[in-house]
């Protein structure tokens, strides 16, 4: 934790080896460092501690002095004596101090934790088939690992409501819930908005919203992910897939400048599900459910996948050709993107500037919510100002353009990922030039295009995004781009190559980075392999002091130094 | 060095060849009146042993519910990944409270090598394998079951605890009990 002094060590004895760990951490978290586990149900780091679930019980025992002089009490041994507590504690709730002695092995922690998960399984219903947690369950885990494997429950378990819609996202089984509270604590703390509350008493105690209150805030599926059980689950990803059949990848939400850590859960080549990624420094543990359902975008139809030329499919070698001769106009300008990656945005402005064309682009502009949705509605504007793509923070319209359009300035239009005509350019205008279109979806405009290319999305391409605390995070690539895409990577390495400016540009990330580094002095030293997971700042230097339209959210601050 | 290989030298009676085919035929004619051993497979079937492993097949109970709740397990387990399963929703009001089953269920029978490991690890004992043995077409996409097909195959299966309707019973007398 960051807050902790790291400086500030405690030497505790865990499981009879002295070990040291940082002042202010509690038990579960010390485990957690020295690589083991204590098992919990309802501490979650992100979130206050509660202490109800009673699964991390451990003993504890601190050194032993006379209670008369303060003297050591020594054994025969010549070594002070620990005074065992009797009774167990819960580990989430008991702070490090120098000495503590902490017993996570011995009979009396084992049978606490047996105890714990033979209550929890005398009501819980055996669901585990058609349970969307199943895979990912804390308390299937903990019952394989610390239950019995038997039960001696007979009498009849007590009958709750069953898939009760609480929200438009979300869908309760109260049978399976255990009480842990985690998801009325993290509505209470995190989003700040009381939605769910325990009523009833008892085993009959049972999770519920307050009558007309849906559960309908934009992070309410963060209490999805942080169920231990399958109690919570989400309306989009239920049935829809076992989560063992799915593989995660490490990726970047681009629903805003905010820069969200991800995972992508895809099955061959089809994403089912997006779920935030823990980074202390960026969003915590949490992400809007707005950017979790992203993914729908890419996979619905409009998809554009075979390159045209003049409205007739063509071979993308050829329509890169056909670009190449449109590019050798003189009068060339370039609509860029900043929902393009770092290493995307530095080809575009080499090929801009082989060409001498002129760059646009356009902010994106969205209502941020002070948590972790910023009011940039980019993922990577300032990666365009470090690689050197704009030099100042780009207008919400391309009125600009469409005066040099009308001037007969410009004869030739690239443009990337951009709505021309949300952007103000009028049919008349695309008219009269050459337009060709780079992007993930057939545009409004594609009738006006001379050469539309398919491009893939985030999620089926690698890269890096510089979000808004000019931290540069990367992502990989989860599914396959349909087939016939090229990464924009290759098209624009191809389109240098055409254009005689210079042949043989690496199209894969790791060279790319080579000259990224060499020539950016901001990513001086970085690598795209190096990257760590958590991303790494970089110097924005005078681009800092830009007119950017974030305002405070989760750990971020504008014009923090 | 080529070796020489002596002939035996036969007696007049190995010579006539006489003893061998008397031998033989005596052979002939002690089988002939024994009882067959053989069956004449198509028009005759044999009897197959109770925990005989055939063409995997999906089983109703009963009361005519289909067991399986799409778990997937049996896709997870399956060797030559020959189970192919969507979930789904149960729209059936009358089976609302299972609310789990699978939207298509594909097994295909060019790579299902009858281990068994489905039915072993199915939870609901909705997949069995089962006596059918002689699967045969002229297309490959024949040989792939779809749900209707297994189901075709499977018939019923009666199941002896039927947690499910247990537990709507038990939720409808708690109803009761508390109004």
């Amino acid at each position: 934790m960051s807050e902790t002094d790291k400086a500030t060590q405690v030497t505790i004895n865990y499981d009879g080896q002295d070990v040291s760990v940082p002042a202010g951490y509690n038990l579960v978290q010390a485990a957690q460092l020295l690589g083991k586990e204590i098992p919990h149900y309802c501490y979650h780091e992100k979130l206050s501690v509660s202490g109800n679930c009673r699964m991390c019980m451990v003993q504890i025992g601190t050194p032993m002095r006379d209670r008369a002089t303060g003297e050591p009490v020594m054994d025969e041994n010549g070594k002070q004596k620990i005074g065992w507590s009797p009774k167990p504690a819960i580990g989430c709730a008991t702070t490090v101090s120098p000495g503590l002695h902490v017993r996570t092995d011995n009979d009396l922690v084992k049978g606490c934790r047996n105890g714990v998960t033979e209550f929890l399984l005398a009501n819980h219903p055996l669901d585990c088939p058609i349970c969307d947690k199943a895979g990912e369950c804390r308390l299937q885990e903990y019952s394989s690992q610390y239950g019995r494997d038997y039960s001696r429950f007979v009498e009849h378990k007590v009958v709750k409501p069953k898939h009760v819609d609480i929200g438009p996202r979300i869908i309760l089984d109260d049978e399976r819930c255990i009480l842990c509270s985690r998801c009325i604590r993290f509505c209470d703390e995190v989003i700040k908005e009381s939605f769910l509350g325990f009523t009833e008493r008892g085993s009959h105690a049972t999770l519920s919203i307050h009558p007309g209150k849906p559960f309908d805030h934009n992070y309410s599926l963060n209490t999805v992910d942080i169920c231990p059980v399958g109690a919570l689950t989400s309306k989009d990803f239920r049935f829809q897939m076992r989560v063992w059949f799915l593989k995660p990848v490490n990726s970047i939400c681009t629903e805003s400048s905010a820069g969200v850590n991800t995972k992508v859960w895809s099955r061959e080549g089809r994403v089912y599900r997006i779920t935030p990624r823990r980074n202390d420094a960026v969003n915590d543990s949490w992400m809007s459910d707005s950017g979790r359902m992203l993914y729908k975008k890419c996979e619905g139809s409009g998809r554009l996948v075979e390159p045209q030329v003049g409205g007739h499919h063509m071979g993308s070698e050829e329509t890169l050709s056909r670009i190449a001769v449109l590019l050798k106009n003189e009068k060339a300008a370039i609509v860029a993107s900043a929902f393009s990656s770092v290493e995307e945005q530095f080809l575009l402005k080499r090929l801009a500037g082989a060409i001498h064309a002129g760059v646009h682009m356009i902010s994106h502009t969205q209502k941020g919510d002070g948590l972790l949705i910023s009011e940039d509605a980019t993922p990577n504007l300032r990666g365009a100002l470090l690689t050197g793509l704009i030099s100042r923070i780009p207008s919400d319209n391309l009125r600009a353009l469409g005066d040099k359009i009308d001037a007969g300035e410009v004869e030739t239009l690239v443009c990337v990922r951009e709505d021309l005509v949300q952007a103000g350019l009028s049919q008349a205008q695309l008219d009269k030039v050459n337009l060709v279109y780079l992007g993930t979806h057939t545009p409004s405009f594609a009738q006006s295009a001379n050469v539309l290319m398919g491009v893939p999305t985030v999620f089926e391409r690698a890269g890096s995004f510089v979000n808004c605390q000019w931290r540069i995070q990367k992502f990989a690539q989860a599914v396959p781009p349909p087939r016939g895409v090229l990464s924009e990577l290759t098209i624009l390495a191809k389109l240098l190559d055409l254009v005689g400016a210079c042949p043989g540009v690496a199209a894969t990330l790791s060279p790319a980075w080579q000259q990224l580094s060499k020539e950016v002095p901001a990513f001086a030293g970085l690598s795209y392999d190096s990257l760590p997971d958590e991303g790494a700042l970089v110097d924005g230097g005078s681009l800092k002091s830009l007119p950017f339209v974030e305002t405070a959210h989760l750990h971020y601050t504008p014009n923090a130094k | 060095m080529a070796k020489i290989v002596e002939r035996p030298k036969l007696t007049l009676a190995e010579k006539t060849y006489l003893p061998q085919i008397i031998g033989g035929l005596k052979i002939t004619f002690k089988r002939m009146l024994r009882p067959w051993v053989t069956l004449e497979y198509p028009e005759q079937r044999p009897q197959l042993p109770e925990n005989y492993r055939g063409a995997p097949t999906l089983v109703c109970d009963q009361n005519g519910r289909e067991k399986c709740v799409s778990c997937q397990m049996c896709e997870f387990v399956c060797p030559p990944k020959a189970i192919r399963i969507t979930p789904g929703k149960i729209q059936n009001p009358a089976q609302a409270h299972v609310e789990k089953a699978p939207q298509a269920f594909e097994i295909n029978m060019l790579r299902c090598i009858y281990c068994g490991l489905c039915q072993e690890v199915c939870p609901e004992e909705a997949i069995v394998l089962q006596k059918v043995f002689s699967l045969n077409s002229r297309t490959r996409a024949a040989l792939v079951h779809d749900k209707r097909r297994l189901y075709e195959l499977g018939g019923t299966l009666p199941d002896n605890i039927l947690k499910w309707d247990k537990k709507l019973e038990q939720a409808k007398a708690a109803e009761h009990s508390t109004h």
